[in-house]
C-alpha cells in the first residue's frame, strides 16, 4: 500500500490517510455520530430545564400548553416525518448511483425543510402579536410579583379565550376575565366532558384568594405571604388535590393556578421558544446543507463509491425529525 | 442483509458484502407510514384521560418507538457499525442521568408557599 505508484491508482475521493474507501468513510460517519451525540447533549439541557419546570408546575404546563397549536404541531411532525422518508431515499439513491432521483429527493427534502420553516414562522408571528413572546414581551412576564405587561397580559388572555371558543364552537366570552364564574362556564363549555359541570373548580390550594386576583391583576407576594395560612394543610390538601381536579375536567384557567404558578407561567414560553427556536436553528442549518448537497449533486459529485457527504447530511436531517419527535408530545400535547 | 442485496444486485454493490447497506424502497416506504400511524395515535390518545403522569408516559412510549425506527432504519443503524450506535445510546444514557439527578435534586425542595407554611407552623 504505501508503494510510491499507489499515490496515482486511488479514487479522486480517497484521502491519504485512509486505505480504502470504506474506510474513510466508516470513520466519517463515526465522527458525525461523536458530532450528533453532542447535538444530544446540548438538547439535554433544555429537556432537563423543560423537565424541571414542569416536575415543579405541572398546573403552568396544562394552562400554557393551551397556546400551541396542535394541528399546526401535527402538521409539521408529518411535513418533517416525509422530508425524513425523502432524505432517506435520497441516500438510498446516492448508493445506487440515481442522480436524478436523488435531485429529486434532494428537492423534495429542502421543500419539507422549507413547509416546517414557514409554519414555524405562522406559529411564533401568531404568538408574538398576542404578547407570548420571550422575556418581558411576553404578557405573564413577572418581577417581584407584579406583571411588567398588564395590557400584555390581558391581551394573551383574550387571546386564549378567542382560540378556546373557536376550538369548542362557541362565541367568545366577553371581556370578563379574572372572573371566576367565567371560568366554570368555560369547564361547561367543553363539549365532549359530560362530567364537567360535576367537577367544581377546587379552592386553588386552599389559600384564600387576595381581592387583586379577582380583578384580574397579580397581588404582590407580600400580599400572598400574608394570606398564606399558618398551619401545614395549604400544600398538603390544596396543590395536590388541585392537580386531581383540573385533570380530565379542563384545562386550568390563569386565575385558577396558584400563586406561585403565576410567576412561572412565563417560563414555559421561555422553555417552548428555546427548545424550539434551538430546533428550528437546526432545520436552517439542515437545509443550508442540504442545498450544499443539492449543487453538488447536480455537478456529479457523488456515485456509488463516494456519497459520504450525502450520507452524512442525512444523519443530520434524520436527528432533526428525532427531536422534533419529542418535542411534539412534550409541548403540544400535554394532557 | 443478503436478501436485500440481492435486491439490488442489478446495481453498483462495488463494496464487498459489509457496511453500505442498501435499504429497499419498500421498507422505507413502511417505516414512513408506520411513523405518519404512530403521529396520528400520539395525538388521537390525547382525548383519552389515563391521567397526568401516565398520558405523558404513553406519549414518551409512542415517540420513542418513533425514534427508534427512525434511527434503525432511517439512519442505517440496524446495518451500521455497532460502535455509532453504541455512542448514540450512551449520549442518551448520559442526557437521562442528567434529568434524572437534576428531578431528584429538584424534589428536594419545599416550594416558597410550602416552606412559608412550615414555618409558620413551628412553635
Amino acid at each position: 500500500m504505501s508503494d510510491h505508484a499507489h499515490d496515482h491508482d486511488h479514487p479522486p475521493h480517497l484521502a491519504h490517510h485512509f486505505e480504502t474507501s470504506e474506510q474513510q468513510m466508516e470513520s466519517g460517519k463515526l465522527g458525525m455520530w461523536v458530532f450528533l451525540a453532542t447535538e444530544i447533549l446540548m438538547f439535554g439541557g433544555l429537556f432537563c430545564a423543560y423537565s424541571v419546570y414542569r416536575a415543579n408546575h405541572p398546573e403552568v404546563f396544562l394552562f400554557a400548553h393551551q397556546y400551541l397549536d396542535t394541528m399546526w404541531g401535527a402538521i409539521n411532525t408529518a411535513v418533517l416525518l416525509a422530508s425524513s422518508f425523502t432524505m432517506a431515499w435520497g441516500v438510498r439513491a446516492a448508493q445506487l448511483g440515481q442522480k436524478s432521483i436523488l435531485i429529486i429527493m434532494l428537492s423534495l427534502t429542502l421543500l419539507g425543510g422549507f413547509g416546517f420553516m414557514v409554519i414555524k414562522t405562522i406559529e411564533y408571528s401568531g404568538k408574538y402579536s398576542h404578547d407570548i413572546w420571550v422575556g418581558g414581551l411576553n404578557g405573564f412576564y413577572q418581577k417581584d410579583g407584579l406583571l411588567l405587561n398588564p395590557e400584555g397580559n390581558y391581551e394573551a388572555l383574550h387571546y386564549l379565550d378567542e382560540k378556546k371558543a373557536k376550538k369548542y364552537g362557541k362565541d367568545a366570552h366577553g371581556d370578563d376575565h379574572g372572573d371566576h364564574a367565567h371560568g366554570d362556564s368555560h369547564a361547561a363549555h367543553h363539549g365532549e366532558d359530560t362530567h364537567a359541570e360535576a367537577t367544581p373548580v377546587v379552592e386553588v390550594s386552599g389559600i384564600g384568594r387576595p381581592a387583586a386576583a379577582e380583578a384580574g391583576l397579580i397581588p404582590s407576594l407580600t400580599e400572598y405571604k400574608a394570606a398564606i395560612p399558618t398551619g401545614g394543610e395549604a400544600f398538603v390538601t390544596g396543590v395536590g388535590a388541585e392537580q386531581i381536579a383540573y385533570h380530565g375536567s379542563h384545562y386550568p384557567e390563569f386565575d385558577e393556578l396558584a400563586p406561585m404558578d403565576h410567576n412561572s407561567t412565563h417560563i414555559f414560553f421561555q422553555i417552548y421558544f428555546m427548545m424550539t427556536g434551538l430546533h428550528g436553528i437546526h432545520v436552517l442549518i439542515g437545509m443550508g446543507l442540504i442545498t450544499w448537497i443539492l449543487v453538488k449533486s447536480i455537478a456529479g459529485a457523488f456515485s456509488p463509491a463516494y456519497y459520504t457527504p450525502v450520507d452524512l447530511v442525512g444523519l443530520y436531517w434524520h436527528l432533526v425529525d428525532l427531536i422534533w419527535i419529542f418535542l411534539f408530545p412534550l409541548l403540544y400535547l400535554i394532557h | 442483509m443478503s436478501d436485500t442485496t440481492a435486491h439490488d444486485a442489478e446495481h453498483h454493490d462495488d463494496h464487498g458484502d459489509h457496511g453500505h447497506h442498501v435499504v429497499p424502497l419498500s421498507l422505507l416506504f413502511g417505516v414512513f407510514l408506520i411513523l405518519m400511524f404512530l403521529t396520528v395515535i400520539t395525538v388521537a390518545v390525547t382525548k383519552f384521560d389515563f391521567g397526568y403522569e401516565l398520558n405523558l408516559v404513553v406519549a414518551m412510549a409512542i415517540a420513542l418507538v418513533k425514534a427508534v425506527f427512525v434511527g434503525l432504519y432511517f439512519m442505517h443503524l440496524r446495518w451500521d457499525a455497532p460502535l455509532n450506535g453504541f455512542i448514540l445510546v450512551t449520549s442518551l444514557l448520559f442526557v437521562t442521568l442528567f434529568i434524572a439527578f437534576t428531578l431528584i435534586d429538584t424534589g428536594q425542595y419545599a416550594t416558597f408557599q410550602e416552606a412559608a407554611a412550615i414555618r409558620g407552623s413551628a412553635p
